[in-house]
C-alpha cells in the first residue's frame, strides 16, 4: 500500500528497513530523553552516558531486529514464547530478589529479565496462534488463545510485578481485539473483568498492592507515607504551571522531594520544568508515534504483521497511559516507565526491539508477496 | 503454515481489521484527551494552590534570636549583659561513626559521662540533620583543645550564642531578676497571648524582677533567614534575610553604689532597705537579704542548689522588699497621728495621762507602753517624738478600726504600691469585715490597740513603708514607686514620666505640719527616738522608729531580746527622708529579729545609708566645709 512515491523518496531508508516518520519521532524522544535524564538526575553526566549508551544499543536492536522479514518472527513464535515461559517459571524457582520482587535470572555473566522478553514474546505468540485460521477466530480459539495470555500473565504476576504482566497481557489482548474478537464478548469480558475485580482484591493482591490502590484513590490519607509519592508528584506537575519552571529550574525535582524523579516519575520533572507546553509537545510526540505505527499496521498486507505491529503500538501506548495517569494521580502507582524517556535499560531495548518490528512488517512486504500468500 | 484454511478472504479481514485499528485511534485520542484535561486541571486550575504547596516544600524560615536589650543602673553602669558562650554542636547525619567520635571527643576535652549520656538521648529525639549539642558552655581550654584537633572531626563544630549575665552577682537578684529556660508553662502563656512566633529562636525568658516585669521591651523581635532546603532539611542557600530587631535596653533608676551600701548595712541580717526619690518615685536603692546568685538560674539551676534555696530556714527566694509582710509597728504613728487631727478626735494639743499603760474600761487588762514608767503628759508631737504607746492606744479606740483601715488604704496599706516588679504583695491592712471573713470572729476592741501602734493583723512590706512615708514628705501627693528610669541609654534616654496614686486630703495643711515636725523631732530632739542614730548629721531629716513584737508576751512578762530564741526576737524598722525642709530622699529599713530596736539598729542603719546618698549626691556641701576648714 505504500505509494510509489514514498518509495522512491527515502530509498536509503527503505533499503536499510527503516520507516522514515517513525525513525524521526523515535530518534526526537531519544534527544529529548538525554537533557530530561540530565536534569532529573540531579545534573549527573554519568547517568546521561550511560543513558546515551543504552539508546545506542537500543537502536542497534531495532535496526537489527528490523532487517529481519515478518515470516521469520511468525517462524519463531511459538519457540520464544516457550523459552520465555520456561524462564518464567525459573524466575519464580530460582530468581534473583529484588525490590521484594523476584525479576531477574542470574545466568553467570548476563543477568535477564524473562518477563521483557514476554513482552514480544506475547504479541508473537498470539498473533501467530489467531493467525492459523480465518478471522475473526472463533470461539475456541479465542478461549485458548486467552489461556495462553493467561499463563505469563499470572506467572509475572507471581513475581509480583503488576506492571509488566499488565504490559504483558495488554500485547496479548490488544491482538484478539485487533483479529476481530466480537463486541459482544468484548463487553461480556469487560463485565466478567468488574465482577472479577472484589476476588482480585480480597484473594489475590498483595498487601502493598492494596495499599497502592487505597494510596491512590486519596493521598492524603498518608501523605508522608504511601501517598507521599503521588503528592509530591502532583506538586510537582501543577506548580509547573503554563510555561514551566525552566529546565534545571524544577524545586521539586533537583531538591529531591520528587521520588524515583529520573525512573517511574519523570514525567513530573517534565511537567514541573517545562509546564502545561512542553507536556502537550510530549503528548503530540507521543500521538505522533503511535499514529504512525498504527498507519503501518494498515498499510502492512501480511495479517500476522498488521496484528503485530498494531499489538506492539497499541502497547506502546499503554506504557504512556498508565504512567502519566500514574504520577498525575489518575491511576493506580504501577511501576511503569515513561517509555524511551525513563532512566533504565531493559524496558528501552524491547521497546525498540518492537518498534524494529514494526519496521520490519513496514518494509519486507515485497518478499510476502513473493513467497506467494495473496 | 501448512494447517492454514486456504479459502481467507483476506479483503474482509483488513476491512475488519482496519474498523479495529479506527476504533482504537479515537480511544487513544480520547484516552489521550483525558490526561491532558487532568494536567490543564493540574497545571492552570489548581496552579496556585500547587505552587504554594512546592514553596512551601522548598522554603523553610529559620528564626534569628534577637539579642536581649542591656540594663543600665542610672549612672550608666552595666546591670545585666550579654557574654558570648560556646558550645560544640553535631549534625548528626554529616558524621559515619558517630559513636566513636563522641567517645574520643569525650576523652579529649573531659566531659561528664552523664552529658555524654543526655547527648545521645538527644541525638535520638533530634532529625538527624539538626545541630545537636554535644558539649554546652565550653570553658576556654576546651575550645583551644577542640580547635587544635578539629581536622579529625568533621560535622562537629563550636557554635557561639550569647547568653545573659549578671555581673553583680547576687547584689541585684532582687532588682533585676533574671532569664531562664523557656518551660512549658511560659510557652503555653505565650501561646494564649500570641507572643509564641516571637520565640521562635529564644532560648530564655525573663522570669523574675525587672528581666520578666520588662520582657516585652528587653526580648526585641524575632528575626527571619529563609532557606532554600533538600527533601533532607539540609539548606541548599540562603534567600532572603529578615535581620531581628534586638530588644531595647533600659536604664533603672538604681545606682549601684547606693544599692552595694544598702547590702552592705544589712550584712549578715535578714532584712530589707529602700531608698526612693522623694519627686519621682525612683528606686535608688532596694536591699533584701539574703540574696543568691541569678546566674546559677540562666542556664538551669542544679535541682540539689535549687532544693537548698527553697528549704533555707533564711528564704533566700523571698524579696524582702515587696513580699516581706512586717507588722509595721510605730512607723505608722504619724499616719495615725494625722488621722485622728483631721477626724477630729484630737487637736494638736490635746493631751492624755501616760502612766505607762492603758485600760480599756470594763476590761481587766493593762497595755503596756514600750516605756515601763510611762511618758507624763504627752500631746501627739509629743507621741510621735517619743513614740508614746498610751496615746495611740487611747486614740486607736477613739477612732475603730474601720476608720484607721480605710485612712491607712488611702496610704497604700493593704494594697499593692504597683512598683514595676511582678513579686509583690497586698500585705494585710485588717478590719472588723477582713477579721469575720478570715476567722469568722469579731473584732475585738483590744486589736484595736494593737492596730494603733502597727501591730496585731496589721503587715506591711518595706516598699509600703517608703511610699507611705513619701506621702506623709510631699504632704500627701502619692507618688508610686518605680524602679525604670527609661528607654534606651543614658545619652539616648526615653524617660518615663512618675506616676501617682490619688492624694491623701487633709481639711488643714497645718495637720502636715504638726506631724512633719514631730518626725523631724524623732532624729533632732534629744528626746526623739532617732536622735543619737542621727546625731550630727550633715542633714536635717525626718524620721519615725518602729519595734515589732514577733511573740504576744503576757501582761506581765518581760522580753529580754537575748534570751529568747533568734526567730522569736523583735524586728526594727525604721521609715524617714531627708532633707527635712525639702525632702529629696525617702527610706525604709526592715531588720528581722534583732537585738535591739528601731532606734538602736534601723536607724543608725538609714543613717548609714543617708550619709552615703547624701556624700553622693550634695558633694558640693562637703567641699564647703573643707575650704572652711583651710
Amino acid at each position: 500500500m505504500l505509494t510509489t512515491e514514498e518509495r522512491q523518496r527515502h530509498p536509503l531508508l527503505k533499503k536499510l528497513h527503516l520507516d522514515g516518520p517513525l525513525l524521526l519521532g523515535l530518534l526526537t524522544l531519544c534527544i529529548a530523553s538525554l537533557f530530561i535524564v540530565y536534569s532529573a538526575s540531579g545534573q549527573n553526566m554519568d547517568m546521561v552516558i550511560r543513558q546515551a549508551i543504552r539508546i545506542g544499543a537500543a537502536l542497534a536492536t531495532l535496526f537489527v531486529v528490523a532487517q529481519l522479514p515478518p515470516r521469520f518472527y511468525e517462524r519463531i513464535s511459538p519457540l520464544i514464547y516457550g523459552l520465555g515461559v520456561l524462564l518464567l517459571i525459573a524466575v519464580l524457582l530460582i530468581g534473583e530478589v529484588g525490590k521484594g520482587a523476584q525479576r531477574w535470572l542470574d545466568l553467570g555473566p548476563v543477568t535477564i529479565q524473562p518477563s521483557e522478553i514476554m513482552k514480544l514474546a506475547m504479541p508473537l505468540m498470539i498473533a501467530w496462534f489467531i493467525n492459523q485460521r480465518a478471522l475473526p477466530p472463533r470461539f475456541l480459539r479465542i478461549l485458548a488463545a486467552l489461556t495462553l495470555v493467561l499463563l505469563p500473565t499470572l506467572l509475572i504476576a507471581k513475581q509480583p510485578d503488576l506492571g509488566t504482566s499488565l504490559l504483558v497481557a495488554s500485547a496479548g489482548l490488544f491482538v484478539i481485539f485487533f483479529a476481530g474478537l466480537s463486541w459482544r464478548l468484548i463487553v461480556f469480558a469487560v463485565m466478567l473483568v468488574l465482577a472479577f475485580l472484589p476476588v482480585l482484591w480480597i484473594y489475590l493482591m498483595h498487601d502493598y498492592q492494596r495499599q497502592r490502590v487505597l494510596t491512590f484513590l486519596n493521598p492524603e490519607l498518608d501523605p508522608l507515607g504511601s501517598g507521599y509519592h503521588i503528592i509530591q508528584s502532583k506538586i510537582a506537575i501543577g506548580s509547573g504551571g503554563i510555561d514551566g519552571k525552566g529546565w534545571l529550574q524544577g524545586t521539586q525535582s533537583q531538591l529531591e522531594f520528587l521520588p524515583e524523579r529520573h525512573t517511574d516519575f519523570i514525567f513530573s520533572v517534565i511537567s514541573e520544568e517545562f509546564g502545561l507546553i512542553g507536556v502537550t509537545l510530549l503528548l503530540a510526540l507521543y500521538t505522533f508515534i503511535i499514529i504512525r505505527g498504527l498507519i503501518i499496521a494498515l498499510r502492512t498486507q501480511d495479517m500476522f504483521g498488521k496484528l503485530l505491529a498494531a499489538s506492539l503500538t497499541l502497547t506502546f501506548f499503554v506504557y504512556v497511559f498508565v504512567n502519566i495517569g500514574m504520577v498525575s494521580g489518575l491511576l493506580p502507582v504501577v511501576g511503569v516507565p515513561l517509555p524511551l524517556i525513563s532512566y533504565g535499560g531493559t524496558s528501552m531495548v524491547t521497546l525498540m526491539a518492537g518498534f524494529g518490528i514494526i519496521m520490519s512488517a513496514a518494509t519486507h512486504h515485497r518478499l510476502i508477496i513473493r513467497d506467494g500468500y495473496q | 503454515m501448512r494447517t492454514r484454511t486456504p479459502i481467507r478472504d483476506h479483503d474482509a479481514e483488513s476491512s475488519l481489521f482496519a474498523g479495529r485499528v479506527i476504533f482504537a485511534i479515537v480511544v487513544i485520542i480520547g484516552f489521550f484527551t483525558v490526561i491532558l484535561g487532568n494536567l490543564y486541571h493540574l497545571q492552570v486550575d489548581e496552579y496556585n494552590d500547587l505552587q504554594t504547596r512546592s514553596n512551601d516544600n522548598r522554603i523553610k524560615l529559620v528564626p534569628i534570636a534577637p539579642n536581649r536589650g542591656l540594663i543600665y543602673d542610672r549612672n550608666g553602669t552595666l546591670l545585666a549583659e550579654n557574654l558570648p558562650v560556646y558550645s560544640l554542636e553535631v549534625i548528626p547525619e554529616e558524621v559515619t561513626n558517630l559513636n566513636q567520635q563522641v567517645t574520643d571527643i569525650a576523652q579529649l576535652l573531659d566531659i561528664e559521662p552523664e552529658a555524654i549520656e543526655d547527648f545521645e538521648r538527644n541525638v535520638k529525639t533530634q532529625r538527624r540533620f539538626n545541630h545537636v549539642t554535644v558539649l554546652d558552655e565550653m570553658n576556654e581550654q576546651q575550645i583551644a583543645r577542640f580547635a587544635a584537633k578539629q581536622h579529625k572531626f568533621p560535622g562537629f563544630s563550636i557554635e557561639a550564642r550569647l547568653v545573659r549575665h549578671y555581673p553583680f552577682n547576687d547584689l541585684l537578684t532582687h532588682v533585676v531578676g533574671y532569664v531562664a529556660k523557656i518551660n512549658r508553662r511560659d510557652v503555653q502563656r505565650l501561646d494564649e497571648q500570641g507572643r509564641l512566633p516571637n520565640y521562635a529562636a529564644s532560648r530564655t525568658i525573663g522570669k523574675l524582677g525587672i528581666e520578666k516585669y520588662y520582657e516585652e521591651q528587653l526580648h526585641g523581635e524575632v528575626g527571619y533567614r529563609s532557606v532554600e532546603v533538600n527533601n533532607r532539611g539540609r539548606v541548599v542557600r540562603t534567600l532572603n534575610t529578615e535581620p531581628p530587631k534586638p530588644g531595647s535596653d533600659i536604664v533603672l533608676e538604681l545606682d549601684i553604689e547606693l544599692q552595694r551600701k544598702a547590702t552592705e548595712i544589712l550584712g549578715e541580717n535578714r532584712g530589707s532597705i529602700i531608698l526612693m526619690d522623694a519627686k519621682t518615685g525612683g528606686i535608688l536603692a532596694m536591699a533584701s537579704t539574703p540574696s543568691y546568685n541569678p546566674n546559677w538560674f540562666v542556664s538551669g539551676i542544679s535541682v540539689d542548689r535549687y532544693r537548698s534555696l527553697l528549704n533555707s530556714r533564711h528564704s533566700p527566694l523571698l524579696n524582702r522588699a515587696t513580699q516581706g509582710g512586717y507588722p509595721p509597728a510605730s512607723t505608722i504613728k504619724p499616719q495615725l497621728g494625722l488621722l485622728g487631727l483631721q477626724s477630729g478626735e484630737i487637736t494638736p494639743t490635746t493631751r492624755i495621762w501616760d502612766p505607762g499603760w492603758f485600760e480599756i474600761k470594763g476590761v481587766d487588762r493593762r497595755y503596756r507602753d514600750w516605756l515601763a514608767w510611762g511618758h507624763g503628759w504627752v500631746n501627739v508631737s509629743k507621741a510621735i517624738t517619743e513614740s508614746c504607746d498610751t496615746f495611740y492606744y487611747d486614740l486607736a479606740l477613739k477612732l475603730g478600726v474601720d476608720k484607721i483601715s480605710d485612712f491607712m488604704h488611702q496610704f497604700g496599706f493593704g494594697e499593692k504600691t504597683g512598683i514595676d516588679i511582678a513579686e509583690e504583695i497586698p500585705a494585710i491592712m485588717p478590719n472588723s469585715g477582713w477579721k469575720r471573713a478570715r476567722y469568722g470572729e469579731p473584732w475585738y476592741a483590744g486589736e484595736t490597740l494593737s492596730v494603733g501602734i502597727g501591730q496585731s493583723y496589721w503587715t506591711a512590706t518595706p516598699m509600703q513603708l517608703v511610699a507611705a512615708t513619701g506621702v506623709m514628705a510631699n504632704y500627701g501627693e502619692f507618688v508610686v514607686p518605680r524602679l525604670l528610669k527609661g528607654y534606651g541609654t543614658l545619652s539616648e534616654l526615653d524617660a518615663v514620666e512618675p506616676e501617682y496614686k490619688p492624694p491623701v486630703a487633709v481639711d488643714k495643711p497645718s495637720y502636715w505640719q504638726v506631724v512633719h515636725d514631730a518626725m523631724v523631732s524623732v532624729t533632732s530632739d534629744v528626746h526623739g527616738t532617732a536622735h543619737s542614730a542621727f546625731r550630727k548629721a550633715p542633714y536635717s531629716s525626718a524620721g519615725k522608729t518602729g519595734t515589732a513584737q514577733v511573740v504576744n508576751l503576757g501582761e506581765d512578762e518581760e522580753y529580754v531580746a537575748e534570751e529568747v530564741a533568734e526567730k522569736y526576737r523583735d524586728n526594727a524598722m525604721y521609715v524617714g527622708y531627708a532633707p527635712a525642709e525639702s525632702p529629696e530622699v525617702v527610706i525604709a529599713v526592715a531588720i528581722e529579729n534583732v537585738v535591739g530596736g528601731g532606734g538602736s539598729i534601723a536607724a543608725p542603719a538609714a543613717r548609714r545609708l543617708l550619709d552615703t546618698w547624701h556624700k553622693r549626691y550634695h558633694p558640693e556641701q562637703y567641699e564647703e566645709v573643707e575650704n572652711a576648714n583651710d
